[in-house]
């Protein structure tokens, strides 16, 4: 039904797609899957006939009989929402806030004469319904800034699907959602192609997504196609070296430790802290959130252990107080002993024994600093060392960089290798305990191979232990002894990793497993 | 909303309470003894004490205070030294001037703005934007007042479209007044409209770069369309605020500009209560144009209400 | 305009400006205190390139020291707003949402009702006409501006992980503001501060064009304007000259400002590629 064939595209004369071909056939699922920057946007983009200014397709892309490429833009406006629908990776900015979500998907219908106003409000009302978003709950006067990210995504599919086009083209729909939320949506694309006999090209970096899901993959590296096939057979038997490395890579588990935990070095009792969300105005006083309900837990000296949670669970609230940076309400924390006084200035010693690595690699670094300065800004805590500058190449050396790098800036630099950097900040006032908040969430599939199998050497080599605060299961499970799981405030479970991950207790953790996509087992 | 509009009128009501003690403060307060300023170096004694017991300067500042504030919450602004009338008249007689002046320039300066500064964002990059853009840096760097004695120089010295200046009243029919407040507004507006067609165009193309012109493309809409329907409201709130803003730049810059024209207006009013130092007149102008400042700075906050449905809570 | 050529357009027409003014201070071509009638509305030419006004005096050193003394005004009032402003924007956006946050807010608030004429005139009435009037009404109305474009910039800072990071390395607030935060944010004020300068220019023209700046004998561009408005059927040049400086001057500073703004920006200096 659509047809790509050598498609090739050049930005400003840089070439971006090199001789792309697949096809699509009517009610199916593809999935396009790929690492940032592999081409796959650009793909979706050139058949949308959305691309940036300066861009040149060549090759061709037939929808049924007409060549897209070919078509005027008034040709184009006419094919988009009407036979092609796409939907876009962030969700929370997806939609027009100044508008109801009603107007929005009547929209689709107006603005292809298929419809009256009063028709196409009535029509949207039975889209949302469809999406699931009832018309008790969800009225079409609602405005995006009221709904969650899960139910805008789906705001955004009914305005997709309004007039039941042909193909729905999906960028990384789920990638901004939680686990929980990703597989609802996912469950809601695949029944839309099943009752509606649309076809879908899923676009994704999760090659566990498409497993069983998508019929078909094409996995995208570099601006070209370098295998496609059934999703099974690609999944089970990938053929190229690159999907082979992507697959590693997503299953990868770095060695384990081999010391024996020591005695508590982090002992967390009863934390609590509560929000008031944010409300202007001397009358508004919303109810407060408790973002930390009652927290109570041990960190053994050598021992990772892992905090899983949704987006809102107070997993980052729980992170920030043990560092010491916001206040608690309640409740006591102790690093090996002494007191943290979460909130106020912490005595210098007891700071210099615990650090942190932040998720984003982009943010955690002044740009107008060299990395030799980013790395020695905590000897502020104990007085520049006599041996700094030898320390700050050792700490490059450590995590995998040259020491020469040190009089290089930030920018000069990739995504994993700042999360090094990030690293080599932590070791440098040679730490008891690192908290790691969600430090490989940012980076693609091989990176954060690479990185966590970094944290797990340094661990054995210097003694440390971690905190590691992530919302991926796969890659908590992948490096921590111990798995705590986090739900509205509270630890609803927490064990041996192991124990957690194969036999959970707790209905959220079931939950939470479920919902996550899993590759096929290989076939040797 | 009702809620919104509470708490931003209240934030209004302390506007004002502070402005005021601020406004007595300078006037009636820091110069001493405002009776022997009024009257200057040559005023006996006596004299002075008979003003002072005229102005009611004779209490505690604090009960001064409340006593004049308490004066305006009635509408009672006291009586010009110079002039011997209630000041409620004279500011009631030149309000009649001055604000239909900022009004016909703010209206003026967003007919002129709006539009092109969207034309230009439109066609960003292009010869309408390169033009825009250029008239607008020149428009910034224009003082009014030199740009009204030019408006002078052409339209009422040599084509005598227009008065050179001067106001015939309301009573000679709104058009005769209208025509004599088209130069000074004018003048007022183009250099105005220079800076609110920048900020127009840099708001839409702002929002142009949003997620959600994506989707309305994806949707099917044309570029035209989706600045229309997407685009334009968005872009408002930035605009709103320098609206907000321009309005009493408007009111501050007829000041200069009524002396240009020789309007009767409150810029007369004040420059001539200054020259003969009667300071109950500076300050009740002074008083009336913060009043008007914070007013608007409240429609702003409900206009940003009435755009944004974030703000409007329940 | 490209970026470079309003770089190079401004900083030529500000660097002008300010050679004349600096010039100014050691030598002009005749004495501009002096009133000399019998040399009374020259025509340009000779040993006035400019002509004279109404008093004989020397167009050309007029506009000479109006330069001298505009842009002192100017500098001045900036200098005023950045020293004050920047410092009450840095600490306000460090101690979010605390008291001194909010009084911060609202003293700005405050001061924003007052336009800077309506506080022109309020010293005037107390303390009388002077220069110096101008460079305080127009230094208080910058100190507002300053703090919110400091606060505003300062408070995304914050929200980013190498704030958290340097104080994890133990750094207070004050010395994460000034070695973290004010560098990064430097680039913002530069190019606000020359849009200050450029508006205080202004400012200044129309505070001494009403009598509210600096006082005769010493020349302003602003009064040179209200002279020249009874001559303005006889001899336009005299109001057209003084303007055409004031309008050269300020859109010099101008198209600095939007040039350094895109020389000193990275997100735009990556958008234009």
């Amino acid at each position: 039904m659509i047809e790509v064939e050598n498609l090739s595209l050049t930005i400003h004369s840089t070439p971006v797609l090199q001789g792309v071909s697949f096809q699509i056939a009517p009610g199916q699922i593809v999935g396009l899957a790929g690492e940032s920057g592999s081409g796959k946007s650009m793909t979706a983009l050139a058949m949308m006939g959305l691309l940036p200014p300066g861009a040149r397709a060549t090759g061709a892309i037939r929808l049924v009989d007409r060549e897209l490429l070919d078509l005027t833009e008034r040709q184009l406006c006419a094919i988009r929402g009407r036979q092609i629908g796409m939907i876009f990776q962030e969700p929370m900015t997806a939609l027009n806030p100044m508008q109801t979500i009603g107007a929005q998907v009547a929209e689709t219908l107006v603005i292809h004469d298929a419809a009256t106003r009063s028709e196409a409000l009535e029509k949207a009302r039975a889209r949302l319904d469809r999406v699931g978003l009832p018309a008790d709950r969800f009225p079409l006067t609602r405005y995006p800034h009221e709904l969650s990210g899960g139910q805008r995504q789906r705001v955004c599919i009914a305005m997709a699907i309004a007039l039941r086009p042909r193909l729905l083209i999906a960028d990384e729909p789920t990638t901004a959602l939680d686990v929980t939320t990703q597989a609802r949506i996912l469950d809601l694309l695949a029944g839309l192609v099943r009752e509606e006999g649309m076809a879908l090209m899923l676009i994704t970096h999760d090659l566990a997504v498409l497993s069983g899901l998508a019929e078909r993959v094409a996995v995208m590296q570099g601006g070209r196609i370098v295998e496609q096939g059934p999703t099974s057979a690609i999944l089970r038997r990938p053929g190229h070296p690159y999907t082979r490395a992507l697959i590693a890579a997503a299953t990868h588990h770095p060695a384990p430790g081999t010391r024996a935990p020591g005695a508590a070095l982090l002992e967390v009792r009863e934390a609590r802290r509560a929000y008031r969300p944010a409300g202007r105005g001397a009358f508004t006083r919303p109810a407060p959130v408790r973002a930390v309900d009652g927290v109570s837990f041990d960190l053994r000296r050598g021992e990772c252990l892992g905090l899983v949670g949704e987006s809102g669970s107070g997993k980052s609230t729980l992170a920030r107080a043990i560092l010491g940076l916001d206040p608690l309400q309640g409740g006591a924390i102790r690093l090996d002993g002494q007191r943290v006084a979460a909130g106020q200035p912490m005595p210098h010693d007891l700071r210099r024994r615990m650090q942190a690595v932040f998720q984003d690699p982009y943010g955690s670094f002044n740009p107008r600093h060299r990395v030799g300065r980013l790395i020695a800004e905590p000897f502020h805590l104990a007085g520049r060392p006599p041996d700094a500058d030898d320390r700050v190449a050792e700490a490059l050396r450590a995590v995998g960089l040259d020491p020469d790098d040190r009089n290089r800036f930030i920018h000069e630099f990739s995504g994993g290798q700042r999360q090094r950097i990030a690293i080599a900040r932590a070791l440098i006032t040679r730490p008891d305990l690192i908290v790691l908040d969600e430090p490989v969430s940012a980076l693609d599939v091989r990176v954060r191979a690479q990185i966590l199998d970094l944290l797990a050497d340094l661990r054995g080599r210097f003694g440390l232990s971690y905190l590691f605060i992530g919302h991926d299961l796969q890659v908590v499970r992948a490096i921590a002894d111990r798995v705590m799981v986090m739900h509205a405030g509270r630890i609803v479970e927490q064990g041996a990793a192991e124990q957690v991950l194969h036999a959970p207790r707790h209905p959220y953790t079931r939950e939470l497993l479920a919902a996550v996509p899993e590759l096929p087992a290989p076939i040797a | 909303m009702l809620r919104y509009a509470l708490s931003r009128l209240l934030s209004l009501g302390l506007s004002l309470l502070v402005a005021s003690v601020v406004v007595f403060a300078v006037i009636e307060v820091i110069p001493g003894d405002p009776a022997a300023f009024m009257l200057g170096l040559n005023a006996t004694p006596e004299a002075v004490a008979a003003l002072r017991d005229d102005l009611g300067l004779t209490g505690s500042a604090g009960l001064r205070y409340l006593d004049w504030a308490g004066g305006m919450l009635r509408g009672d602004f006291g009586v010009s030294y110079t002039y011997r009338v209630p000041v409620a008249e004279l500011l009631a007689d030149r309000l009649w001037v001055s604000l239909p002046l900022a009004v016909y320039a703010l209206a003026l300066s967003t007919a002129i703005a709006l539009p092109a500064g969207m034309w230009a964002a439109a066609r960003r990059g292009g010869a309408a934007d390169i033009g825009v853009m250029g008239a607008t840096q020149l428009g910034i760097a224009v003082p009014n007042f030199w740009f009204a004695m030019l408006l002078v120089l052409l339209f009422a010295v040599n084509l005598r479209w227009f008065p050179a200046g001067g106001f015939p009243g309301w009573d000679g029919g709104v058009m005769a007044g209208l025509k004599a407040l088209t130069l000074p507004a004018i003048a007022l507006a183009l250099p105005q409209a220079a800076i609110l067609a920048r900020v127009m165009r840099s708001a839409l193309i702002e929002t142009l770069g949003q997620d959600y012109i994506r989707s309305a493309r994806a949707k099917g809409l044309t570029r035209a369309q989706a600045i229309r329907r997407h685009g334009v409201r968005n872009a408002l709130i930035p605009v709103l605020t320098i609206l907000g803003l321009q309005f009493s730049f408007l009111l501050a810059g007829a000041i200069i500009i009524e002396n240009v024209f020789y309007l009767p207006g409150l810029g007369r009013l004040i420059f001539q209560a200054i020259t003969q130092r009667d300071l109950i007149v500076v300050e009740s102008v002074v008083m009336l144009l913060v009043f008007a400042v914070i007013c608007v700075t409240f429609a702003v906050d409900i206009a940003y209400a009435a755009v944004d449905p974030r703000l409007r809570r329940r | 305009m490209s970026g470079r050529a309003q770089l190079i357009a401004g900083g030529g027409l500000s660097a002008a400006v300010l050679a004349a003014a600096a010039l100014s201070l050691v030598w002009v071509p005749h004495d501009v205190t002096v009133l000399e009638i019998g040399q009374r509305l020259r025509p340009p030419g000779g040993a006035f390139p400019l002509g004279t006004d109404q008093y004989g005096r020397d167009l050309l050193s007029m506009l000479m020291v109006g330069a001298r003394v505009s842009i002192a005004v100017a500098l001045v009032a900036v200098g005023i707003g950045i020293a004050l402003g920047v410092p009450l924007g840095l600490m306000a956006a460090a101690n979010r949402g605390s008291w001194l946050d909010e009084v911060v807010m609202r003293l700005n608030d405050l001061i924003f009702a007052f336009p800077a004429l309506v506080i022109a005139i309020l010293i005037t009435a107390v303390l009388g006409p002077s220069a110096l009037n101008a460079i305080l009404a127009i230094g208080i109305f910058n100190i507002p501006v300053f703090a919110r474009v400091a606060r505003g910039a300062a408070l995304s800072l914050w929200t980013l992980d190498f704030v958290l990071a340097a104080r994890l390395a133990g750094k207070g607030r004050l010395r994460i503001s000034a070695e973290h935060i004010l560098p990064n944010i430097a680039p913002l004020l530069i190019v606000q501060a020359t849009i200050q300068f450029s508006l205080g220019i202004l400012a200044e023209a129309g505070l001494s064009y009403v009598g509210l700046g600096a006082q005769p004998p010493t020349p302003s561009w602003g009064r040179m304007l209200a002279e020249a408005q009874t001559m303005i059927y006889t001899a336009p040049r005299l109001a057209v000259l003084p303007g055409l400086a004031i309008v050269l001057t300020v859109l010099g500073l101008n198209l600095l400002g939007d040039g350094l703004r895109d020389a000193l920006d990275p997100r735009l200096r990556k958008a234009a590629r």
